[in-house]
């Protein structure tokens, strides 16, 4: 039997040699997600359109190229997400002919298994929805788009991290992990968090958006947006963020680092419109991602390892 | 000025100058150095890796501003009573924090224009040993400190042997609190001579010995005014020049089988049955002649293909060739029973397969290895059933000399040989560091419980 036959207008790339970042970095990211489908039996995608879940979704797309990717998506909408965020949702979802599932914080709210927090925040409020969502559809590894670089707590992280019925995390005692040896071995009841872009930052995130020219929700790039400083940081006026008495509200041309909740995530004066505008912005920032725009991880000194270990991403 | 506005404003600087763009097209090119960090309980690896971490400027504003919070609120500086406590830039924990020790490896992110790195900052307690194995087992550099006033201990040996064992290309020896012996030349002379000792008998042959105050600063990454008797490389001046594990891709052809892609359901792709892996060792090229283990069938690379993804589709690109490192789907010729754990290796330079192994292992799990216990072992796509048919012995740190034993415990490390349920496509590891490494796992919770590496014919164990 002969060989297939590919479509003719196929190109020559030539062969990288010696391996540059980008590629290591995308090379190491695609084989996670080989050995994930070929071990797990029902993995997801924790999906929120943030760009990390994006260049996830990409990377995986590119690894069972041309084939489909073998995963569906879950998403926990805390139900204070931007518009804009849920359209790109929506939009990749029924483009790529995947199938999203939905964890909503909302539904949890009204029927009083949660309650909304005295600070407003519903960041920490997912954890419970993505659990029950984990067990229900009997998940066996989650892909997170958690990068080490974003928090102290999660530089600790693994790349692939078990967690045990609780969804609880054990930093004390993790899995040695060795070489590119993952060992997805558990017991039922059990899960894996998977994460390909542990070794990944924020710059090769936005270095790599612009080689592949990955597209993103436009809150990513300069806009116009009313505003209102708080500890330094830019909140958007909206339905769950409301200035209080001094804070004034001013139109300024803003853009987004994260993407959470409106309610916590600050957004940045910029004037970058483009891909390589931010790579340019963020090579110069002199301030990390999750300090200049997230309000969740100010609670306390380890704010990110109590939520992590109660199971949060 | 707000902070938002002090963040624009550097955006603008940088776009002003034009500077930001031209490293850019640098970042673009640059690559990869792997390090990790070993050394005994505080000899100091945090305060080194923090130290380095803020003289690169890789820590910004907000973690600054974090460290001094807490090392205010906790009256001073670990040791020093200075008003910033390095260590908790990188020890992230709060048992870490209420300790003052490192529990766990945290991974660590820096550049300069000319590389990138990704530290492992690894803890020095004994029973956490199994992390220093973990960073070290991926390091392209492995930092061994040793505290000036104490020299090398029990630790030092242990971690030499393990950098040894995993045949790490480069290890730095860093005599940290130089400052506090004086900047004694004689200090640093007698310790450089005790290591590069051990080095010899552990076959570490590129070992480079600075003398270091990581509180102070000296020689980490900006030289020392106090050791002018010291000619050697600064630490960031060697990590920017050391060479990474480039000899994977000189050695012969290693593709090991991840998963099968058929999409069937595609028009375009009906007939498209493309096996994906990441390239293990060598040069893969269209049209080379390969062979496909463990069945041993003979067949030839009939293409190489990347994947192209738009917004609305995925498709595939034909290459040439790919090279060590590289993830990638490869069509062959024929139509042969090709699965996970298949292994596609070069027709004139295959490995053939085995069922039985001999094998140094670091023991990493407090539960003991005993002659007669049934595993599973991982070893590159594969897992399959394996059988400890004999103990070999123990290394004595010490001495460094094997010495008998019947079980292997907790850090120990071990020769031991497998008897497995599977035939494996497996290479020495000093010739193959992916081939030649294994996992061994409990079958009943999936803990992993050694770090393996195969023997050459020789037997030696270092």
């Amino acid at each position: 039997m002969t060989a297939t036959t590919l479509p003719s207008a196929t190109t020559l790339v030539p062969a990288a040699s010696p391996v540059t970042e980008l590629d290591a970095l995308e090379s190491e990211s695609v084989f996670v997600f080989r050995e994930v489908a070929a071990e797990f039996e029902r993995p997801v995608i924790l999906f929120s359109g943030g760009k990390d879940s994006i260049v996830m979704l990409h990377l995986a797309r590119k690894a069972f190229a041309p084939g489909a990717v073998p995963f569906s998506l879950l998403h926990v909408d805390t139900g204070h997400n931007f518009p804009e965020v849920l359209a790109y949702r929506d939009a990749t979802v029924e483009a790529l002919g995947l199938r999203l599932e939905v964890a909503s914080v909302e539904d949890y709210l009204a029927d009083g298994r949660l309650r909304e927090r005295s600070d407003g925040t519903r960041n920490p409020l997912q954890t419970v929805p993505l659990l029950d969502a984990i067990n229900t559809h009997r998940f066996d590894a989650v892909f997170g788009g958690g990068r080490r670089d974003e928090e102290r707590a999660r530089a600790k992280e693994r790349i692939f991290s078990l967690r045990d019925e609780f969804g609880q995390w054990d930093p004390r005692n993790q899995r040695p992990e060795l070489w590119s040896l993952y060992n997805g071995k558990h017991k039922p009841g059990e899960h894996v968090r998977v994460f390909p872009l542990s070794n990944w930052t924020e710059l090769d995130v936005w270095n790599y958006i612009a080689r592949e020219s990955i597209e993103l929700p436009s809150i990513y790039y300069a806009h116009q947006r009313d505003v209102f400083e708080r500890d330094g940081m830019l909140l958007a006026v909206g339905p769950y963020s409301q200035p209080r008495d001094g804070e004034t509200v001013e139109r300024r041309v803003v853009r987004y680092r994260t993407v959470g909740d409106m309610s916590c995530t600050g957004a940045v004066a910029s004037t970058a419109a483009s891909p390589a505008e931010v790579v340019v912005e963020v090579a110069a920032s002199e301030l990390t991602e999750r300090g200049a725009t997230r309000a969740d991880d100010r609670v306390s000194e380890a704010a990110m390892e109590d939520r992590k270990r109660e199971g949060y991403f | 000025m707000s902070t938002a506005e002090n963040t624009l404003a550097q955006h603008a600087d940088a776009a002003e100058t034009g500077h930001a763009k031209a490293d850019l097209e640098q970042l673009a090119q640059r690559q990869l150095l792997r390090l990790a960090t070993a050394g005994s309980v505080d000899d100091g690896k945090s305060t080194l890796v923090g130290r380095l971490l803020h003289d690169c400027k890789a820590i910004l504003a907000d973690q600054i501003a974090h460290v001094q919070t807490v090392t205010a609120s906790r009256g001073g500086a670990r040791g020093t009573g200075g008003d910033f406590d390095f260590a908790l830039l990188t020890d992230g924990l709060r048992a870490e924090r209420e300790q003052g020790i490192t529990i766990d490896v945290a991974y660590r992110y820096f550049a300069t224009d000319k590389r990138s790195f990704i530290l492992a900052d690894c803890p020095g307690h004994v029973q956490y040993t199994r992390n220093t194995v973990t960073g070290a087992s991926t390091a392209d550099v492995v930092i061994i400190l040793v505290d000036a006033r104490h020299g090398v201990l029990e630790q030092t040996r242990r971690h030499l042997a393990v950098a040894g064992l995993l045949r790490v290309p480069h290890v730095v020896l860093a005599v940290n609190k130089i400052d506090l012996v004086g900047y004694d030349q004689a200090v640093f002379k007698g310790i450089t001579k005790d290591v590069t000792q051990l080095a010899d008998q552990l076959g570490i042959t590129d070992i480079q010995a600075i003398p270091v105050s990581a509180l102070i600063g000296d020689n980490v990454v900006d030289r020392s005014p106090a050791t002018s008797w010291y000619t050697g490389p600064t630490l960031l001046e060697f990590l920017e020049n050391a060479s990474g594990r480039s000899d994977l891709s000189a050695q012969p052809l290693r593709f090991p089988v991840q998963y099968v892609i058929r999409p069937q359901t595609n028009d375009q792709y009906r007939d498209y049955r493309g096996y994906t892996g990441t390239v293990a060792s060598g040069t893969i090229t269209v049209g080379d002649p390969v062979i496909v283990l463990p069945a041993g069938r003979r067949t030839t690379v009939a293409g190489i293909d990347r994947a192209i993804v738009t917004p609305t589709s995925t498709a595939v690109a034909e290459r040439p060739s790919a090279v060590a490192g590289e993830a990638i789907t490869v069509r062959l010729t024929d139509d042969l029973d090709v699965a996970r754990g298949s292994v596609i290796v070069a027709a004139d330079s295959s490995p053939g397969t085995r069922r039985e192994l001999s094998a140094t292992v670091c023991w990493l799990s407090d539960r003991p290895l005993t002659v007669g216990a049934r595993l599973l072992i991982k070893h590159t796509t594969t897992t399959a059933q394996a059988i400890v048919t004999k103990i070999n012995g123990a290394l004595d740190l010490n001495t460094l000399g094997v010495i008998d034993a019947a079980g292997l415990d907790l850090n120990d490390i071990g020769k031991v040989q497998l008897k497995i349920a599977a035939p494996l496509a497996a290479d020495p590891y000093s010739s193959n560091i992916i081939t030649g490494s294994f996992l061994l796992i409990d079958a009943h919770d999936g803990w992993t419980l050694a770090a393996g590496m195969i023997d050459d014919e020789e037997g030696e164990l270092l």
